[in-house]
């Protein structure tokens, strides 16, 4: 095992790590449960379909429409935005643990960790099936 | 459920996301794989938007549990890590054959995992057995071998099969970018039974790569329109908030008559889906 070296060892990165991903969930809990109040309010009283699959608006995929109707304040967007960032999360968490690799100068790991953050950053901003 | 308005639907629907976190936390078989079957069966939400609503309420349980596992100091990150190459891989792999499949195929292949989970979900893990084999090659290369807080303290363990539980894993990646799960059940037998980890080892290092897998799955669903905000918003407030009620409640209960319970029902809504699947009525 890599032992203390200038303050980092895995105990403390996992700390970390842990409290990171509580912050993105409350975050993203809070942004989506604020998005839910203004959707209700607008939406509440027509009658929702689900039951066909249309798939969503081109607003509701893209990062740059998400951003878009989040920031003119749409319900539909502050929500998609809250499940962005929740989704964002552990994207983030892989990356925060690329770098406490590399304090613990674990280079092999580091590799291995930024392979998973190139995967989680293909399926988010390229892929196209 | 065509009577209800915006309002109704939701407020139910966050209900019945509520239960299904909280139980899916108190059994261990997670609340978002009851919480497709609930959506499409009671709700007669179109499959592919339930998957979409349930993935990204996996991903909210399973980061919202990680600080509480992080206290335990037991899961092994690098081997989690490493295998996250073969379940974020499967994931997108997965994802792209959902967008090909028609929702009666989905249905039948979720029914099966389903009876799967329930069926893992009662069985009696042994007490791990003193692990003396011979050193994995690979293992050791990839520095996978870890220690463990055990009663009688400290207890260092060997990894083995990496190269099989690799394949296993990418197979749990491919299950969750198909169906929209984190497949945390097939995580575990890759880690405990073919890796040999300790079993509370498993479970905790299971547990912090379901939402990274889950990551990968999603980024293809949200592009493919799978994710509606208006309902995933109840099921990822609803399972959010049950999860966390259940895992407050988790340890005064050992009851194992929840779990069979639990079990049952989870194979009763495992057949409904197979056979609605096949009479192609979802």
């Amino acid at each position: 095992m890599i032992g203390i070296r200038g303050g980092w060892d895995d105990q403390r990165i996992e700390k970390i790590v842990g409290n990171l991903l509580r912050a993105g969930v409350i975050i993203a809990a809070s942004v989506v449960f604020a998005g839910g109040v203004f959707y209700l309010i607008r939406y509440g009283n027509i009658h929702p379909n689900f039951s066909l699959f249309r798939g969503e608006p081109s607003d509701m995929r893209s990062l740059a429409g998400i951003f878009h109707d989040a920031f003119i304040l749409r319900p539909r967007g502050i929500i998609q935005f809250g499940l962005l960032l929740l989704i964002a999360t552990p994207v983030a968490r892989v990356a925060f643990s690329a770098v406490a690799f590399a304090l613990e100068k674990d280079r092999l790991y580091v590799v291995i960790t930024l392979i998973v953050l190139a995967v989680l950053l293909f399926s988010l901003l390229w892929a196209r099936a | 459920m065509h009577h209800l308005n915006t309002t109704e639907f939701t407020l139910v629907i966050w209900l019945g996301a509520l239960v299904a976190g909280f139980l899916g936390a108190l059994t261990g078989l997670g609340g978002g794989i009851v919480v497709t079957p609930l959506l499409t069966l009671a709700f007669g939400v179109n499959i592919r938007y339930a998957m979409g609503a349930s993935l990204v309420s996996v991903i909210a349980t399973s980061s919202g549990a990680a600080a509480a596992y992080v206290k335990e100091g037991i899961s092994n990150i690098r081997a989690g890590m490493f295998l996250e190459i073969a379940t974020t891989t499967g994931a997108v792999v997965g994802a792209g054959i959902a967008l090909k499949l028609p929702t009666g195929v989905i249905a039948i292949v979720f029914g099966v995992v389903l009876l799967y989970s329930a069926i893992q979900s009662t069985r009696i893990h042994p007490e791990l057995t003193p692990d003396d084999r011979e050193p994995d090659r690979i293992s050791a290369l990839l520095r996978m071998d870890s220690t463990y807080p055990a009663i009688d303290g400290l207890k260092s363990y060997r990894v083995h099969s990496v190269p099989a539980g690799f394949g296993v894993m990418f197979g749990a990646g491919i299950l969750s970018g198909l169906l929209g799960i984190g497949s945390g059940a097939l995580k575990v037998v890759a880690m405990d039974q073919v890796m040999r980890l300790p079993f509370k080892v498993s479970t905790t290092t299971s547990n912090f790569m379901i939402g990274v897998t889950a990551a990968a799955s999603a980024g293809v669903y949200l592009r493919q329109g799978y994710v509606d905000p208006g309902l995933a918003m109840p099921v990822m407030l609803g399972v959010l908030l049950g999860a966390l009620l259940g895992a407050r409640i988790l340890p005064k209960t050992r009851s194992k008559v929840l779990r069979v319970v639990f079990a049952i029902a989870v194979t009763v809504l495992a057949i409904e889906m197979i056979y609605h699947g096949i009479s192609g009525r979802l």
